[in-house]
């Protein structure tokens, strides 16, 4: 087996804040194949922009990774230094966030914000970037895109300035694309498209991709792999077909019964009883325990470990749901 | 644009017009200007001679179409004093005060933006608190202070700059300049530092501010994703976007040193228009005044304009109306 494009192992990155240190990802560990979109799924606070921002070296004080490895093709860029990660962002590991009419520059045209990548991260010469960002406006589906080279953000809609950042995160041929909640902002009907947007971009050029959501539904239609995070730790990872179908943990049940589609829904529409814990005062055991369903004394006491459930599926639980309770 | 900017100027004149009024009312309203011009024992012929001359005699719409009409043609009389056209003696003063004025608004500018960028971008480090306890000494410490302790150490203690005069001078477009001698900004130097405390704190204070609220955008963490680096993100994406507030401090406190460089003037005997506004007061030199006063109006008219037109250059979702 050829090794993954990226291994994270044990990554650790905590907020040292005056109210406590919010242990923000705590231990977690997963892997994205080459060619592969993993979806790192799990409710809002859960930790996934804190792995994405962890990845890119994009933390920030009081933040700081504590400890892990990231492994991309072979280096280890918890080791790598300042001028080495900005050789790394945007010409490796590229990042889409989740809101479009924020994310770009109001005062710069589009043009300028797509230059700028290729200047950073190429050798081209000034009509050569020009002819490459048009190419690119053009493959996301932007029509007359020579022209909106010279237009600011706040002329595009939403949906279009979405393609635009996805254009710029594509511009310099990035191996790994982090997408952070790339359609949570969007209208429904915009969000498929820009969902299958991405997906065929990625594909195309063989790059990998971390979607981050909140949503299973959309990992469902674009995961080849998931991992469910619950306070900064992986509760349960996995083949997606494996997941969604049989999920192991009552967390990862949970986030599917509360799915709004008819195709994956088991039983009527419900939401994951109580909330989710202050992250800066966590239960001893368990974290989900008291929200689930199947939690006995053991949970209270021990925190479960991830265990290989078998076909690639893994899941920190007492009580797994196949098993008898 | 164009249409803006006609828009605009027609706006100035009315501004202008109406400050006039307020101008001549205010000027009706402070004594009787004839006994500047009579001899101390004139006769009460001779009084109402000086009145009708001068035209005091008249009603006062009369008096004001008069005012008017002679400012319109660059009239705005003699100097009871000088016996010279009061724009010209203004006119005169004004290259002086410019000098040091826009001298120190670079000053603060060329200090304030970075301290106020590194204040702004890194608020929890020990230099952004040194970097904004000493803005607000610069804030407080009044500038007749600061121009003597200045004075006090490198005048007289180091004997490394001169402390009153403007130094040589060359004639330049027909007025008489220092900013173009050496001996000249050997002169400007500790004048222009003075003025400038105020301002670099004031506006090292909005950059911060700016800045603070700016680096938690998106599109900084956008920027750097991308690749670039600290400080381009800080200088290329950041300062930009804070800069609105900046300018507008910076075209008000310009406007305002130009108005108010009084002290400052007094203190190192820099003949500027602070210096002649102060002795036409004392004297009552009204129309001396008078231009003084239409001249600030016109100088802040202006650089408010001027403001208007940064800001759509600066954020293009400004729109010209
Ligand atoms: N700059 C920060 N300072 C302190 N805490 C932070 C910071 N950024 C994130 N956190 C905390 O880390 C946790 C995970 O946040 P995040 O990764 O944004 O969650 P998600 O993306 O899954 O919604 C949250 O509890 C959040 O409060
Ligand atoms: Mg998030």
């Amino acid at each position: 087996m050829t090794e993954a494009l990226l291994q994270v192992e044990g990554l650790r990155t905590h907020f040292h804040t005056f109210s406590g240190t919010v242990r923000a990802v705590d231990g977690v560990s997963f892997a994205v194949g080459r060619g592969e979109i993993m979806g790192l799924v799990g409710e809002s606070g859960g930790g996934k922009s804190v792995v994405g921002f962890s990845l890119l070296g994009l933390i920030d004080p009081p933040g700081r990774i504590e400890g892990g490895t990231i492994r991309f093709d072979g280096e280890d860029l918890t080791a790598a230094g300042e001028a080495r990660m900005r050789r790394i962002r945007g010409r490796e590991i590229a990042m889409v966030f989740q809101d479009p009419m924020t994310s770009l520059n109001p005062l710069h045209t589009v043009g300028r914000q797509m230059d700028e990548v290729l200047r950073l991260h190429t050798d081209l010469d000034a009509a050569a970037r020009r002819a490459r960002s048009v190419e690119m406006l053009e493959s996301v589906g932007i029509s007359r895109a020579a022209e909106r080279l010279s237009a600011y953000p706040h002329q595009f809609s939403g949906g279009m300035r979405q393609r635009v950042v996805i254009a710029i995160a594509l511009l310099a041929s990035p191996r790994l694309i982090v997408a952070d909640e790339p359609t949570t902002a969007l209208d429904v009907t915009i969000q498929s498209q820009i969902l299958k947007l991405m997906r065929r971009q990625i594909r195309e050029r063989g790059a990998s991709m971390i979607l981050i959501t909140h949503d299973l539904a959309v990992v469902a239609e674009m995961a080849d792999h998931i991992t469910v995070l619950y306070c900064g730790k992986v509760v349960e990872r996995g083949p997606a077909d494996t997941v969604l179908r049989r999920p192991a943990h009552p967390y990862t049940r949970g986030l599917i019964d509360s799915i709004p589609n008819p195709a994956l829904r088991k039983e009527r529409l419900n939401q994951i009883p109580g909330m989710v814990p202050d992250i800066r005062n966590l239960p001893v055991g368990c974290n989900f325990r008291d929200r689930c369903p199947r939690a006995t004394a053991l949970c209270a006491e021990v925190e479960p470990a991830l265990q290989d459930r078998g076909s690639g599926q893994w899941a920190a639980c007492h009580h797994p749901l196949d098993a008898a309770p | 644009m164009l249409g803006y900017t006609l828009k605009r100027l027609l706006q100035m004149i009315v501004v202008l017009g109406a400050v006039s009024v307020i101008v001549f009312l205010m000027m009706s309203f402070t004594g009787d200007p004839v006994f500047m011009v009579v001899p101390i024992d004139a006769t009460e012929a001779e009084i109402a001679q000086a009145r009708r001359i001068l035209g005091l005699d008249r009603s006062m719409p009369e008096q004001y179409a008069i005012f008017l009409k002679g400012m319109l043609q660059g009239d705005f009389g003699r100097s009871y004093v000088f016996r010279e056209p009061a724009l010209d003696l203004i006119l005169e003063r004004l290259p002086a005060t410019l000098e040091i004025v826009v001298v120190a608004m670079l000053m603060s500018a060329v200090v304030a933006i970075p301290l106020g960028v590194y204040a702004g971008a890194n608020p929890g480090r020990t230099e952004s608190r040194a970097i904004m306890t000493g803005s607000l000494v610069g804030i407080s410490l009044p500038s007749f202070w600061v121009g003597m302790m200045l004075i006090f150490l490198f005048a007289v203690k180091w004997n490394v700059f001169p402390s009153s005069g403007r130094g040589d001078t060359v004639e330049v477009m027909g007025t008489r300049w220092s900013i173009f001698t050496a001996d000249g900004w050997h002169h400007i130097i500790l004048p222009s530092l003075t003025l400038s405390l105020g301002t670099m704190a004031i506006l090292l204070r909005i950059t911060r501010a700016g800045m603070m609220e700016v680096t938690r955008q998106d599109y900084m963490k956008f920027a750097r994703a991308k690749g670039v680096s600290r400080r381009g993100v800080l200088y290329g994406h950041g300062l930009r976007n804070a800069l609105i507030p900046v300018v507008t401090i910076f075209g008000l406190q310009l406007g305002d040193l130009i108005a108010f460089a009084t002290i400052t003037e007094t203190i190192f005997a820099w003949p500027g228009l602070g210096k002649l506004l102060i002795d036409s007061i004392y004297r009552a030199d009204r129309p001396v005044i008078v231009v003084y006063l239409m001249l600030v109006a016109t100088i802040f008219v202006v650089i408010n304009f001027l403001v208007d037109i940064l800001y759509t250059w600066i954020d293009p979702r400004i729109r010209v109306k």
